[in-house]
């Protein structure tokens, strides 16, 4: 078989095993006698802790030991800051349980190891602590203004970090503009909600010293580095797995969480294996969450709509720390003009400290607030204008000649300058509006409007820098007895396909079917160099490692194969798991027989083996039998380093129904052109995208973690939290553009967020281009619920005429 | 989130189940399971004792009596979603069931669990209340109905006492003139209602309204009786004029508030459309 | 850290229980649970049949899903005690005993309707569940959705799943 399966929706390996059930989540791991975790969690948003009394508690029968911050040795320290940045002045990070002070409801108070889950909530309710609660500011706004209750009260006005950047002379260009259009957004939270909550389970071997921590993280070689220096043993005898993974979406990227470090903790000191098992009411209280930011835009424009300059001052809501740095804010500032030339920008934020569960990465990362709020702007210009929204758009955008585009002055999440390498942005929307067929919704728009429907169009552009470093590696081993190939990189999947897509790379290297390429990865023991999973970089920093480590094997199988069959690399091919003489197939060796002989061996233990022993005729050498320089078997490793990140892009296009009189939206097109450069597997970036869609549109109409007065959690379950069903996500037409990239070998860019970036703008500013015979005012906030629609249609006169009940 | 202990009590009988309530201070029914263990799961409820009510004899049966129907109070909803029978004696039930919640479970869910439950927002109590329904009750000190009317107090709140178990429920058959139907709004399939309206009526042969009732849910404490429309309706040929008046009356027959998710206002704008709605269905179904 | 031994005996449950005695994927079993054992926790952890999985224990994700008594049901809502007497079928008993894998699962494998595979199991069951029950499903887009409505999935935004659906309802259609 000799076609290149890159590029193919070939379907995935790990799907069988999933499908019988016999997928392996932290809490399928069996463990013999371990003990179980529970957590103590404080029920206020901000107290003091006067008195803890667990004397009743450790004398139920069920349990072993009771946790709290006198009892943990040195883990009782704030936990790492993650991503520094000289603008944090006031980084806070959380203790794994709480000294003296709560920040949160839900922040980890006491941890409870007992003989299974159902005694170990039994114990928390005997542990009594007394609490000295302190009044709270949990709104961002609010918690941002003067006056406001602090939650750390050592950083004024709660500003853990605050960053302006510049890029070019925006102040001239204000001043010279002949149109400024301002705008104000408003992104509520959200949270990742993966269908498996987070779990870790540890076990420490008191023979060999050896720690071992099963743990649902999208950064296992991170949490190993972290755990050994924390615990302060030797790196190689800590063994981090993370193994099948119930989705992540970033929530689970974050280190440490608190039972990340306790756990291991408890398994080293009590000698027995320890599980804990997040339930979902805990995924709401304590795995962090994302989203609440509010923009102050402005335009600085020329009556044709040439935008010169961008001013955009927001707040960011990091929760009550801000373990995972400025990163959020930071990407979202650098994702802020779009596909857009505006070649003038001050960008400026405050992180703000609220009393609320702390805010880290959720699949987007900052680009959906700074995408709602660049588009919801745009239209405005437009509007103002009176121009047309898609050649507004047209005319900002960067053209193809103008690549490298570089926005000096603004630095990436990777601390290098933004700089877009490629696209192809005018004819993506030129092809969107033809998949759309405007003219044809046009009137469509209008025959409804009098039949008293409302059909709106929405369409919105975004940029995603992807694939960024340091680095990641690949490792590949092919094996003497079977002739398959094993892969391994230090990432980990949480359902992105990594065994297929890297298997595919591999295979069409070195030309095997896909199914025999195993990928293993997610386990320090396997491979341990590399950062993780997260920011879209697996197919570009893995899979460039992965490919440039199988091209080395390549030139070894060519080269011993050229040994073996007597002829030149150059005459051979790689087929079919063999390697064989071009134009003479007959003549050929199999992977297995290659890789045997290229490790000489003394014992001939089976039969395939004694060809490699040093009697047998093809392995007699004369002097050394592994020269210098070489290595025995086939095998490589290999790493990529990408030079800065790689610029996906792309637009979404919604047509929508809205019932005025319920307020409610019906899809009827979901539209999403995307360029992730070339596609490894497109089946499995279309399942990324359409699964991003979904959180898009959740983002967009029904999710958000609600906080009280007092900082109380409103709706901590899915009863409350409303995620789309799917009744709620329409179909997902995806149309492929693929611009190479011209930064690494394989031309690809990072997929794993596209699809939720740009839809809460592109299904807000459908709705408002439904009900603008209403004259709607500008939506402005998301989620957009039917009730909160319906209060702003009842400003419009036009629809008070129509609609207006008397209450 | 696991059960806090109790003692588990699966009498075989009646007698024996109502025995076993009021041995313990705090017990708790249990039935289908749908709304009590989510309960015992966040441990909102800890009740000292379970009362499995699944092996009782005799509360598994579906009969027709005096033109009611009567459903026993282990009868699954989705039993009674695909009964035919109960679909040709009273079809608002299978359309009301269509909304509740989803198929896994109606599947374990009972008919009188969810009037015992007496969520503010479910559809089942409406129905019951439309259609003047009752339950029967059996206590230590006996067996009695109380009418839909006297059932709901409040919120997740009935009037059955503590030792008392809902054995049946009895729904009316409808007469085959009736005109019905339910309809409501919610944020998502399958959710609790934003609100929803039951109507049930009759027409003259010429038309007119003769009979009218109807009921609202997800709007307030309780399910209610929208009397003030009814009255608006009856009499009345239901022209679009009548149905946007007696639509806006809705609003005085019901208490709202405010929640995080909804506003009152756009609860009862949301009442006022299903009113007209449905009341325009329920007469096209009608027969003169 | 120093190498340690346990260093104190095993902690005990003093729960409450029962025996039951059920029939679990045609095979009958007979054990004794906490009366307050969630049937979920049992059938991961007592039997090891971790194919069901635990997505909220409230009964709205379905990751739970298995079917009971011929009908599917959440098992984060049912004691495992409400279970004596009862058959149940969870995801590990659907492919073959050969292997070969179910119409529904080889659906979802051609369509790419995975990806952290954690709300499948859920799918599946309740899915085959009605499609069994179902002598002529109504296979239009909506109604399959209506039908999914019941679960969760956050990967891949259900669009898969539907054409899955189709694919198996189908040929199950065919089989009966």
């Amino acid at each position: 078989m000799s076609t290149q399966t890159f590029g193919e929706p070939v379907r995935r390996n790990a799907n069988p095993r999933l499908l019988r059930g016999e997928g392996a989540y932290v809490d399928d791991i069996s463990l013999p006698g371990a003990l179980h975790a529970a957590f103590l969690r404080s029920p206020f948003a901000r107290a003091r802790i006067k008195t803890i009394d667990i004397e009743e508690a450790r004398a139920h029968p069920g349990v072993v030991k009771i946790y709290t911050c006198d009892n943990i040795g040195t883990l009782d320290n704030e936990l790492p800051l993650l991503v520094p940045h000289p603008s944090l002045t006031g980084a806070r990070t959380q203790r794994p349980l709480a000294r003296d002070d709560v920040f949160h409801v839900g922040q980890a108070v006491a941890m409870v190891v007992a003989v299974d889950r159902y005694v170990a909530e039994d114990v928390l309710r005997l542990i009594d602590i007394d609490y000295d609660p302190l009044p709270v500011t949990p709104d961002l706004e609010a918690a941002a203004s003067p006056g406001s209750h602090l939650v750390h009260s050592e950083v004024p006005g709660n500003v853990a970090a605050e960053f302006e950047q510049r890029s070019g002379d925006p102040d001239t260009a204000f001043v010279q503009a002949e149109h400024i259009t301002k705008i104000r957004v408003r992104i509520e939270r959200s949270t990742a909600a993966p269908l498996e909550c987070r779990s870790v389970a540890a076990r420490h071997d008191g023979v060999t010293g050896e720690l071992t921590v099963w743990d649902g993280t999208q950064a296992p070689i991170s949490i190993r580095g972290g755990l050994a220096a924390l615990f302060d043993i030797d790196e190689d005898k800590v063994r981090v797995i993370a193994p099948d993974v119930g989705g992540g979406f970033g929530q689970k990227v974050m280190l440490f969480y608190p039972d990340e470090v306790l756990v291991p903790y408890a398994a080293i000191e009590l000698g027995r294996p320890v599980k804990y098992i997040e339930d979902r009411q805990e995924n709401f209280l304590s795995s962090n969450q994302e989203r609440a930011q509010i923009h102050e835009l402005e335009l600085a424009a020329t009556k044709e709509g040439e935008v010169l300059g961008l001013r955009d001052s927001f707040l960011h809501d990091t929760g009550a720390f801000i373990p995972y740095g400025i990163a959020v804010a930071q990407v979202a500032s650098t994702s802020i003009a779009g596909p857009y030339r505006i070649p003038n920008i001050w960008i400026k934020f405050k992180a703000i400290y609220t009393p609320t569960v702390p805010v880290s990465p959720y699949r987007g990362c900052g680009r959906p607030q700074a995408c709602f709020a660049i588009e919801r702007a745009m239209d405005k210009l437009a509007d103002e204008l009176e121009l047309d929204r898609l050649a507004v758009r047209r005319r900002n955008m960067i053209t193809p000649d103008e690549f490298p585009y570089e926005r000096e002055g603004l630095l990436f999440a990777d601390g290098l300058p933004v700089r877009y390498d490629s696209g192809e942005y005018i004819g993506a929307l030129d092809k969107i509006t033809e998949t759309v067929d405007l003219d044809a919704f046009r009137s469509e728009q209008r025959a409804a409007r009098t039949r008293g429907k409302y059909l709106g169009l929405g369409l919105a552009c975004y940029v995603e820098g992807t694939g960024i470093g340091p680095y990641e590696g690949g490792q590949i081993r092919v094996h003497p007895n079977t002739g398959k190939v094993y892969v391994n990189t230090g990432l980990a999947a949480q359902g992105q396909g990594h065994e297929t897509a890297f298997a595919q790379i591999v295979a069409d290297q070195l030309g095997v079917p896909v199914a025999d390429v195993i990928v293993v990865e997610g386990d320090t023991q396997a491979y341990d160099w590399g950062v993780a999973t997260f920011a879209s970089r697996a197919a570009v920093v893995s899979g460039n490692a992965i490919y440039k480590t199988a091209v080395a094997v390549r030139e070894q199988l060519l080269k011993r194969a050229a040994e073996m069959l007597e002829a030149a690399p150059l005459d051979l091919e790689l087929i079919d798991g063999k390697a064989r003489l071009k134009g003479m197939p007959e003549r050929s060796v199999t992977l297995a027989e290659i890789a045997t002989l290229a490790n000489p061996l003394r014992y001939g233990f089976s039969e395939a083996s004694k060809s490699a022993t040093q009697f047998a005729k093809r392995a007699k050498h004369d002097g050394p039998a592994l020269g210098e320089g070489e290595h025995p078997g086939i095998q490589a490793q290999d790493y990529y380093s990408p030079p800065c990140a790689t610029w996906a892009y792309g637009i979404h296009a919604a047509v929508v129904e809205v019932d005025p009189e319920f307020c409610t939206v019906r899809f009827l097109r979901y539209i999403c052109l995307h360029d992730c450069g070339r596609m490894i597997n497109p089946a499995i970036v279309e399942g990324q995208i359409r699964g991003g869609v979904a959180q898009g549109i959740g983002g967009a109409l029904y999710e958000r973690v609600e906080f009280d007065e007092e900082g109380n959690p409103r709706n901590a379950n899915f009863m409350d939290f409303l995620m789309p069903y799917a009744t709620e996500v329409p179909e997902i037409e995806i149309v492929h553009f693929e611009t190479p990239s011209p930064l690494n070998p394989l031309g690809v860019k990072g997929v794993g967020e596209a699809g939720v970036i740009a839809v809460a703008a592109t299904v807000v500013s459908a709705i408002e281009d439904a009900l603008k015979p209403f004259g709607i005012g500008r939506l402005l906030e998301v989620p957009l619920s039917p009730s909160s629609l319906h209060a702003a249609l009842t400003d419009a006169e036009a629809y008070k005429d129509q609609y207006a009940r008397e209450t | 989130m696991k059960p806090s202990l109790f003692e588990y009590v699966a009498p075989a009988s009646l007698d024996a189940a109502i025995d076993a309530l009021t041995n313990y201070d705090s017990s708790a029914v249990l039935a289908g399971g749908q709304s009590l263990i989510p309960t015992l799961n966040f441990r909102l409820g800890t009740p000292d004792a379970i009362v499995d009510i699944g092996q009782v004899v005799g509360l598994s049966g579906i009969d027709f009596v005096d033109s009611q129907i009567k459903i026993g109070a282990m009868v699954r909803q989705r039993q009674v979603e695909l009964d035919e029978r109960i679909h040709k004696a009273n079809p608002l039930l299978r359309e009301a069931l269509h909304y509740v919640a989803h198929i896994p479970i109606r599947n374990r869910g009972t008919i009188v669990g969810s009037l015992a439950h007496a969520d503010a927002a479910a559809e089942l109590p409406a129905v019951l209340l439309v259609t003047g329904g009752a339950v029967e009750v059996a206590g230590a000190k006996g067996v009695r109905l109380i009418s839909a009317e006297d059932l709901f107090r409040f919120h997740l709140t009935t009037t059955v006492r503590s030792d008392e178990i809902i054995t049946a429920a009895y729904f009316p058959e409808l007469s085959p003139n009736s005109g019905w139907a339910i309809d409501e709004v919610c944020r998502r399939r399958g959710d609790y209602a934003v609100a929803g309206v039951c109507v049930l009526l009759s027409l003259d042969g010429d038309g007119t309204c003769a009979s009218a009732k109807l009921t609202a849910f997800g709007i307030g404490t309780r399910a209610v009786r929208l009397n003030i429309v009814e009255q608006k309706l009856i009499g009345s040929r239901l022209d679009a004029q009548t149905l946007a008046d007696a639509g806006k009356a809705a609003a005085d027959c019901v208490e709202v508030v405010d929640d995080t998710q909804t506003s009152g206002v756009y609860r009862l704008h949301v009442l006022a459309a299903l009113v007209a709605r449905t009341v325009k269905r329920a007469a096209s179904r009608a027969r003169r | 850290m120093n190498n340690r031994r346990p260093t104190a005996s095993m902690p005990r449950s003093t729960d409450p229980t029962r025996e039951i005695n059920l029939t679990v994927n045609g095979e009958p079993i007979s054990w004794t649970v906490s009366t307050r054992m969630l049937l979920s926790d049992f059938l991961r952890h007592e039997l090891g049949l971790t194919g069901t999985h635990v997505g909220c224990e409230h009964g709205v994700c379905g990751c739970c899903t298995v079917i009971i008594d011929g009908w599917s049901g959440r098992s984060c809502l049912t004691l495992a005690v409400q279970m004596d007497g009862a058959d149940i079928r969870t995801v590990e008993g659907l492919a073959a005993s050969d292997g070969t894998l179910h119409l529904l699962q080889q659906a979802f494998h051609e369509h790419h309707a995975l990806q952290c595979g954690f709300c499948t199991p859920g799918f599946l069951m309740a899915l085959v569940n009605y499609l069994e029950r179902t002598a002529d499903p109504d296979l239009s887009e909506q109604s399959i959705r209506e039908i999914l409505s019941g679960n969760l999935c956050r990967c891949t935004g259900y669009q898969n799943i539907v054409a899955a659906v189709r694919q198996a309802a189908a040929l199950m259609a065919k089989k009966t």
